[in-house]
């Protein structure tokens, strides 16, 4: 691949997903799409940036979109924003919602399933408190091929083994020979959609909690505030951001602050200085 | 630092989880089946027990029963990795006692991931 077709695809891969592609990342490049220009018969990368550029090559070039991303994910990730989510955002929204009886959840780069099906469990888990209240967890990603994996949850022992506490494997999956499916209960509770963060998103209505992580770590800065602030506009004033380990709002958009004392949580900055601090939840769990 | 009781009938396998558990700061010592291993109990309770199910003289689930029974026993944390990976196995060591449970394949991230499940790390 010459110097000239690494910049299309540079500018082609920003464009389309938002992806930052440093030029020490070509290694990444050779190893992600030299298994895509095989897919299409075509002898290698030079050859496949030719492809994409050809007019009607939508399919080779959406496949390149999607084998560029990194899909990583596992159960419970980084644990605490899992034992944020039941001891602060659940406790909290189940008394902000007393009236309307619902709570909607977004994924919003939910990849192979893990984070939205590590809450569906805590949502099982905390059961009797969020009994009759309606829960709406939307899972969405850029990727079609995660999302596919997704709506299976079928899941190698690898990857059941990397944060997911074996009382909950029990529990809550069904051996499937060397493999691992949730079961049929805990996949009903979750929704999917294929959807980029760089188009609209205004149409999903709003959302009590936003997880949102580790997927902005891929974008530029006036991507990420953009992102930011077309989410804060699907929140409600007392709305929850999650983000992943790596990532904040700060120094990037007024619109989110952090939580006190939580680290990677946020709160639409709208919300009353009182939404947290009267929640006996917080004294609670502090004590 | 925590000491770690490695169990397991193969050196090879005791030695990949000796370089693992000490990377991640564990004095580690080792027995090759469970009777071997009731007795450095006996002789001083460890922070941590890594199992396996299958070794000649006493197997992992007797002496997992042994233990619990032994004054003190109850301490060590057990995580049990074995090749056995059914469901049934699984609910027979976590009833006898057994903390957390690796199925073999294993590597450092899942040794780490299940030592944090089971509050070591
Ligand atoms: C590392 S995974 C994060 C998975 C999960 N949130 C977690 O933290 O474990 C990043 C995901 O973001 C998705 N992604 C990347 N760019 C995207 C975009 N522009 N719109 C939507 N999803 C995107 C990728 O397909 C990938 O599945």
């Amino acid at each position: 691949m010459i110097a000239s077709q690494f910049e299309y695809l540079k500018q082609y891969l920003k464009s389309q997903s938002g992806l930052v592609l440093s030029n020490e990342k070509q290694y990444l490049v050779e190893s992600r799409l030299l298994p895509v220009a095989r897919r299409h018969g075509l002898a290698g990368l030079s050859e496949l940036v030719q492809a994409m550029q050809r007019p009607g090559a939508m399919q080779i070039a959406s496949d390149v979109v999607e084998a560029m991303t990194t899909n990583e994910s596992f159960f419970f990730r980084d644990t605490t924003p899992f034992k944020h989510f039941r001891e602060t955002m659940l406790p909290a929204m189940l008394k902000a919602r007393a009236d309307r009886r619902t709570i909607r959840i977004w994924c919003a780069a939910a990849s192979t399933g893990q984070e939205p099906y590590s809450l569906a469990i805590c949502l099982k888990e905390e059961a009797q408190k969020v009994g009759g209240f309606r829960v709406e967890i939307l899972g969405t990603d850029l990727s079609g091929e995660v999302l596919d994996k997704a709506r299976n949850g079928i899941y190698s022992q690898f990857e059941v083994q990397r944060g997911l506490p074996i009382q909950m494997l029990l529990k809550y999956f069904t051996q499937k020979g060397d493999l691992w499916q949730i079961n049929p209960d805990i996949r009903a509770m979750v929704q999917w959609r294929k959807l980029n963060l760089l188009e609209s998103f205004s149409t999903l209505g709003t959302f009590d909690i936003l997880f949102c992580r580790n997927v902005l770590i891929y974008f530029d800065q006036p991507t990420k505030v953009d992102v930011l602030q077309r989410m804060a506009k699907q929140m409600p004033s007392d709305g929850y951001l999650v983000l992943g380990a790596a990532e904040t709002v700060v120094g990037l958009t007024d619109a989110f602050r952090p939580v006190p004392d939580h680290r990677g949580l946020y709160q639409t900055a709208t919300a009353g200085q009182g939404a947290i601090g009267q929640s006996p939840f917080r004294a609670r769990i502090a004590g | 630092m925590k000491h770690c009781l490695v169990v397991d009938d193969s050196s090879v396998i005791r030695k990949v989880a000796r370089r693992i558990l000490e990377d991640l700061e564990f004095s580690i010592s080792e027995a090759e089946d469970g009777l071997k291993a009731l007795e450095a109990c006996r002789q001083q309770m460890p922070d941590a027990i890594l199992l396996d199910w299958n070794m000649p003289e006493m197997d992992g689930l007797e002496f997992l029963l042994s233990l619990r029974r032994e004054e003190g026993g109850d301490q060590p944390i057990v995580v049990f990795c074995t090749t056995e990976n059914d469901v049934a196995h699984i609910t027979r060591a976590m009833r006898a006692g057994a903390n957390e449970y690796i199925m073999k394949p294993f590597d450092k991230d899942i040794v780490e991931a299940k030592f944090q499940e089971a509050g070591l790390i």
